[in-house]
């Protein structure tokens, strides 16, 4: 057996000694891919006793091997321009420069997250593009694409921290798909880049990540419906990642330099110290909504305030949030039927619940709403 | 093999036999329903005859050119009258038996009352890609 989890933790750490040897960023990539193709076939045979080693040796010789080729493939094409010199060798002088190269500002969201779980994740194209639900093809274009968009990026200065913990964030909310847990592998490379940038947004987000990873087994059912967070078996959660979580934001809380991934990981980390939905401790809830908005002033997180209010003040109180804000907003309408029911009004809220969902994004929460509203009706009935 | 696209319509095909709306279900009859699709889609996933399923947002718009270097023009949301399409699934059978057969089956998922539903679906063959043999 191969500990893929070994090989991929050593991959942006090899790439970085290629880099540094003098090889450019895509061709650097390229050959740590194949190295550890070959790991993969060769290791269960003959396992070495120096894996990071092994895969250095290997990925520089397959690097040299495909520079010689490209080499000669140019010599017989005998080109009149000489263009085609290796672009500037980047100044990568760590594994965290890897991760700014992989976000850099100059991709898209969805190239840098393909490019990040590759290059930094040391997964493969194929399992990057089960996970995402498109054809390799269009996977391998994505990446290759932004390699050759990052190929004269010089990182002569700090890449932008923000860009790196946003693409993590949206590998962890993509949630599971396909052989690889993309949850589990966000928290991974969360935990590589809060040691490597002693960042207290990075803790932040790492935070966040474990306290939500920790209610993964109670969130749903058997069948894969939801289980909404008031009625979740709290004993199904995972207390040994809740007790990291808590003290990793304890950790950065202390620093005094508030962000909004801190302010978000103290929300879950509220619910979490929570024995019984009864006993959550709503009105301090609503104190870091407010310094999340302050922060951000996010819609979501004015929406997610609104449903706080009505459990700290009364579901009056969240209507009143909430009628200040744009019906538009994504979720807006299951909040109200939420607090229409609470408020007593279950005609309101079982057409309100209809209403949420027609307009779910996703299959879950829209089954979830469907069903919402059925059992509203059915009592309605009765 | 030939492959089919099973569509499914929130509105444009013709009534059910048991034709209500599902927030009007009971939960049990909504959980009932949602088991035998998955259900069905795995045993189609065991046969070796399951593509693909997917399903739709019923919020959409249309979308056409406008003159040149304009935006594009939008219609919608879809009018009350429009055909909308719900979701589909693709399937890959020996025949158009197998293909009409399973459609049926699949029509017949349980809806309210614990009842078949007796949707219409919309049962259209792909076209292939041109044979190697062709006299």
């Amino acid at each position: 057996m191969v500990d893929e989890a070994l090989l991929r933790s050593l991959t942006p750490t090899v790439i970085a000694v290629l880099v540094r040897r003098g090889a450019d960023f895509a061709a650097a990539e390229d050959a740590v891919q194949d190295a550890l193709i070959e790991a993969v076939r060769t290791w269960p045979r003959d396992r070495p006793h120096d894996p990071q080693g092994w895969l250095i040796t290997v990925a520089w010789r397959k690097f040299l091997d495909a520079a010689r080729a490209e080499a000669s493939r140019r010599r017989r094409e005998e080109s009149a321009h000489a263009e085609t010199v290796p672009g500037p060798a980047v100044a990568v002088d760590d594994t965290l420069q890897l991760y700014f190269l992989c976000a850099h500002p100059s991709l898209s969201p969805a190239s840098a997250v393909a490019l990040t779980l590759r290059a930094v994740g040391g997964l493969t194209t194929r399992q990057i593009a089960q996970a995402y639900l498109v054809p390799e093809a269009t996977m391998a274009q994505r990446i290759s694409r932004a390699k050759r968009t990052v190929a004269g990026v010089r990182l002569n200065r700090p890449g932008d921290l923000a860009t790196v913990l946003r693409v993590l964030y949206l590998v962890f909310n993509e949630g599971y798909s396909g052989e690889v847990d993309l949850a589990a592998e966000a928290i991974r490379l969360a935990r590589q880049v809060a040691a490597l940038s002693r960042h207290e947004e990075a803790a932040g987000l790492l935070a966040l990540m474990l306290l939500h990873h920790a209610r993964r087994p109670a969130r749903t059912r058997p069948d894969g419906s939801l289980v909404p967070l008031a009625e979740q078996d709290r004993g199904r959660w995972d207390t040994r990642l809740i007790a990291e979580g808590v003290d990793v934001l304890q950790a950065a809380l202390a620093r005094d330099r508030l962000g909004e991934f801190q302010a978000q990981a103290a929300v879950a980390a509220l619910h979490a110290d929570a024995r019984t939905a009864a006993e959550t401790d709503w009105v301090q809830i609503v104190e870091w909504y407010d310094e999340l908005l302050r922060l951000t002033g996010s819609p979501v997180a004015r929406l997610n305030r609104a449903v706080a209010v009505g459990e700290a003040d009364g579901p009056r109180a969240g209507l009143a949030a909430l009628a200040a804000l744009d019906p538009a907003l994504p979720r807006y309408a299951a909040a109200e039927a939420y607090l229409h029911e609470r408020d007593g009004d279950p005609v309101t809220a079982a057409r309100r619940y209809a209403d949420a969902a027609r307009a779910a994004s996703n299959l879950a929460e829209r089954d979830h709403l469907t069903r919402q509203a059925a059992r509203l009706n059915a009592q309605l009935r009765d | 093999m030939a492959k089919y696209l099973l569509l499914k319509h929130y509105r444009g095909a013709p009534a059910a036999v048991n034709d209500v709306p599902m927030d009007r279900w009971t939960p049990q009859e909504l959980s009932a329903h949602l088991r035998y699709m998955s259900d069905f889609a795995a045993r189609l996933e065991a046969t070796g005859e399951f593509v693909d399923s997917q399903a739709l947002s019923p919020e959409g718009t249309f979308v056409r050119s406008d003159s040149a270097g304009g935006p594009p023009v939008t219609d919608g949301p879809f009018a009350e009258t429009k055909d909308l399409i719900a979701g589909w699934m693709v399937i890959d059978v020996d025949s158009h038996e197998r293909a009409v057969e399973l459609a049926g089956e699949l029509s017949a998922a349980p809806g309210a009352g614990g009842q078949p539903i007796h949707e219409w679906l919309e049962l259209r063959p792909f076209l292939t890609e041109l044979p190697t043999i062709t006299e």
